[in-house]
């Protein structure tokens, strides 16, 4: 390694995207109060600022302002955001693209993509049956924000494991709705 | 005792100056902040609008702008026009546009088109080359001053190899490109010099070869880009094109003779069209004439047919408008001012249809002409510090992905992420003691690798050979400020900086621009010399400054006196050979310090160093 890359990479990055906001590791964020943050360093740090500076000061403002992006554009997605904190909390989220049907929707999903193969072959009670079907996901979906913004709250109050845990499945439940919401609105469309 | 006095000068008063350049379609112009008020620099005949044509004539120098012009008529298959239009851009991207070009395509365009022009071959960076000198003469002779650097304006919608050409035609003009912004995002720039207010705004920017939509946001000087679409394919040209198509068959039935492998009658049939399509935005009719070989042709065309005409071109603008209101989350409601760019807006049609569309009277009070490149100066300003209190904050416009299994596209970045933005993603090794790892990257919003644009292809080098599986390597994925991607990777088992070698699919490589630079007529020798002095200089400063910083450490003082003495020679020796002329010389005392420090380096790195480096993983 070169000295000099070494010190480069002395003058620390933030280690995560609360960092950058110096703030620690939490679920629920004031947004409004974010994006104000948000603007403050950007003008602080983008490249722009630093065209006539050294070529450190523009690796760097470089690298600060793209992890900065990063880590608004996560940040202001509560989901986006979620799946960040159980992968900075070393929960493998590698586990999350899994495409089993949670079990509870079992039967529900079965009829939809029933109703999604008759409406493509152009029966219209079928469709009737998937606009029912997308009105009845789309609740179920907004109920689990409610219950995702309930965990958010419990989690930073008192970090706990279990928080983490419940968490993570209503996750990759929300992800399956969502696809499930997705195929329903592509096949009214 | 010698003492050597040590002079970091070269360091001007005045900053040098930074023009902002809109490089278009059918015209170019030159801009500079004067004070506080963007201003278009004219040229030697007095009009700031360079005409984007370069003519080669066989013997003799090339000529750029309105002379060039009237070369499309004496001399068209030496006269390149619409160049942008080949950029960042292959063989079989262009092949239904070039039926419609007088010039001519050399051998081997697949990957980097050539044109065979004035007896030489010539890429289309290197034709818009000729265009920014020109610019670049109009801003030394304006100004009074040397010019090296500048902002180009290009489409929002321009993908990577696009800019990238767009970046490697400013280098081989001589001038280092600090920054290529949206065409759209400049007019916005240009408009928030005058009113400074809060509120979101559309820009809708026709222009000769390219449409573009953005919507941004401003608030408190910041100008917040929240989505952008648009189509790279779309302009006055494709209006030109229609109405010389039916002009030449106008002329075939009515004189009974095919002009379209005619080059000169073509051109001034194509210059009776677009005087027709002028007259048409101020007149209820004009008149198509053309006088050629003793013959005369004139039809009148009434604005209401023209309009019929157009519908569809102007259609296809309204879709990427939608798309990009979605994209932003905005209703036509909720934009409180739009914006109109680039000279296609002077059409009523199109005036009316914007209206239509977002529910509000556009503005027009700057020229759709000048707007962008005053954006760019404007741009140019906040870069050399002249702006404190505006800042822009653009978006990409295409997502980023790579190949996987199948065939199938893995986004990376999404469009309308702002940038900079990054990815990291890791890669292994699939068999024992494999060394390469080939990564495809990919631009565009479909699902599979053949619907997107191939955008370069990395491959991952020198891997340390080990079991199948077993290899870590960390690949970022960086769009810079440019919207350019920039690669990096990574072994995360050694923590070394893994090599990466770039192929891009479209374009030229690093070796091919920097042969252009030297094979340039008007670049001297000396420049180039000077140039690779004063880089090796920034290098230099790079690297002292990075020892001072190291000696001040516990690591310097754990180390052995003969050491440290080396280190100080290396330094001074460094000093010495900073202000002679030979880079080579620099570069050499520069290895040798490198050398010389593997020592200091490597105590840094035992030291409390390591835990900082952990700390600066990006996660």
């Amino acid at each position: 390694m070169r000295l000099w890359n070494l010190i480069y990479r002395m003058n620390a990055l933030p280690a995560d995207y609360f960092a950058v906001f110096g703030i620690s590791p939490q679920l629920a964020l004031d947004l409004p109060e974010l994006q104000r943050q948000f603007y403050v360093l950007s003008k602080q740090h983008h490249p722009d600022r630093f065209a006539r500076a050294s070529a450190d000061e523009q690796r760097y403002a470089l690298d600060f302002t793209s992890l900065l992006n990063d880590a608004w554009r996560v940040f202001r997605d509560p989901v986006a955001r979620a799946e960040y904190v159980l992968k900075l909390l070393g929960y493998d989220t590698a586990d999350s693209r899994t495409n089993t049907v949670p079990a509870e929707l079992l039967e529900e999903v079965f009829e939809l993509n029933m109703a999604l193969e008759e409406a493509r072959d152009g029966d219209s009670g079928a469709r009737k049956q998937v606009a029912e079907a997308l009105t009845h996901f789309t609740a179920l979906r907004q109920d689990l924000d409610v219950e995702r913004d309930r965990i958010f709250a419990a989690y930073d109050a008192a970090p706990a494991d279990t928080h983490l845990e419940t968490l993570r499945s209503l996750l990759n439940r929300r992800r399956y709705i969502d696809n499930l919401v997705r195929d329903a609105q592509q096949a009214l469309s | 005792m010698s003492v050597f006095q040590i002079d970091f000068g070269d360091t001007p008063d005045t900053p040098p100056r930074v023009v902002g350049i809109d490089l278009g379609t059918t015209n170019s112009l030159v801009a500079f902040l004067d004070l506080t008020a963007p201003l278009v620099i004219p040229g030697t005949n007095g009009s700031p609008i360079v005409p984007s044509v370069v003519y080669f004539p066989t013997t003799g120098e090339p000529v750029v702008g309105a002379e060039a012009q009237e070369a499309l008529l004496t001399d068209p298959v030496n006269t390149v026009y619409s160049a942008k239009r080949l950029m960042g851009r292959g063989a079989a991207d262009v092949a239904g546009e070039l039926a419609l070009l007088p010039f001519a395509m050399a051998e081997g365009s697949e990957s980097v088109i050539r044109l065979a022009v004035g007896g030489r071959q010539l890429t289309p960076p290197e034709i818009s080359a000729y265009v920014l000198r020109q610019l670049k003469q109009n801003a030394e002779a304006f100004l009074n001053e040397t010019i090296t650097q500048a902002v180009i304006t290009v489409p929002a919608y321009f993908n990577d190899a696009q800019r990238q050409a767009t970046k490697d035609a400013g280098r081989i003009a001589g001038l280092e490109v600090l920054r290529l912004v949206n065409e759209p995002t400049a007019a916005a720039l240009a408009y928030g010099l005058d009113k400074r207010r809060n509120g979101t705004i559309a820009v809708y920017d026709f222009g000769g070869g390219t449409f573009d939509i953005s919507i941004l946001k401003l608030e408190e000087g910041l100008f917040e880009v929240l989505a952008t679409n648009g189509d790279t394919h779309l302009g006055g040209d494709d209006i030109d094109d229609l109405l010389l198509r039916i002009a030449l068959e106008d002329v075939d039935t009515e004189w009974g003779r095919d002009l379209s492998n005619d080059h000169e009658a073509v051109q001034r049939l194509r210059r009776a069209v677009i005087n027709a399509k002028h007259e048409l935005s101020s007149l209820p009719a004009a008149t198509i004439t053309l006088d050629y070989q003793g013959r005369e042709y004139r039809r009148s065309f009434p604005r209401d047919v023209f309009e019929k005409l157009i519908t569809p071109l102007i259609d296809r603008t309204l879709a990427p408008c939608r798309a990009c209101m979605a994209d932003a989350g905005v209703t036509p409601e909720q934009i409180d001012e739009v914006v109109l760019v680039g000279g296609s807006t002077r059409i009523p049609l199109v005036r009316q249809a914007v209206r239509a569309l977002f529910k509000s009277e556009p503005h027009t009070e700057l020229n759709p002409d000048e707007v962008v490149a005053l954006g760019a100066a404007v741009q140019a300003g906040i870069l050399s510090g002249e702006v404190e209190d505006q800042l822009l904050l653009d978006v990409t416009p295409l997502s980023l992905g790579l190949e996987t299994m199948g065939g199938v596209v893995t986004k990376l970045i999404l469009r309308n992420s702002t940038i900079p933005a990054s990815a990291t993603e890791q890669f292994t090794t699939a068999v024992d003691g494999q060394r390469n790892v080939l990564i495809h990257v990919l631009q565009g919003e479909r699902e599979m690798v053949r619907d997107c644009r191939s955008l370069a292809r990395f491959d991952l080098k020198d891997i340390d050979p080990v079991m199948a599986g077993m290899a870590r390597i960390e690949v970022r994925f960086l769009i810079d400020a440019n919207g350019i991607l920039n690669v990096s990777a990574k072994d995360l088992r050694t923590g070394k900086e893994q090599s990466v070698e770039i192929k891009p699919s479209y374009g030229l490589t690093d070796e091919q621009v920097e042969a252009m630079i030297l094979e340039s007529f008007d670049k001297a020798e000396a420049d180039f010399n000077e140039r690779q002095v004063r880089e090796a200089r920034v290098e230099a400063d790079r690297i002292l400054a990075a020892v001072d910083k190291a000696k001040q450490s516990d690591a310097w003082f754990d180390l052995p006196a003969e050491e440290q003495t080396a280190v100080d020679k290396a330094i001074n020796e460094l000093h010495l050979s900073y202000h002679g002329d030979d880079h080579v010389l620099i570069q050499s005392k520069m290895e040798a310090l490198d050398l010389a420090s593997r020592g200091l380096a490597e105590n840094m790195m035992n030291s409390a160093v390591r835990n900082v480096l952990k700390g600066t993983k990006i996660v």
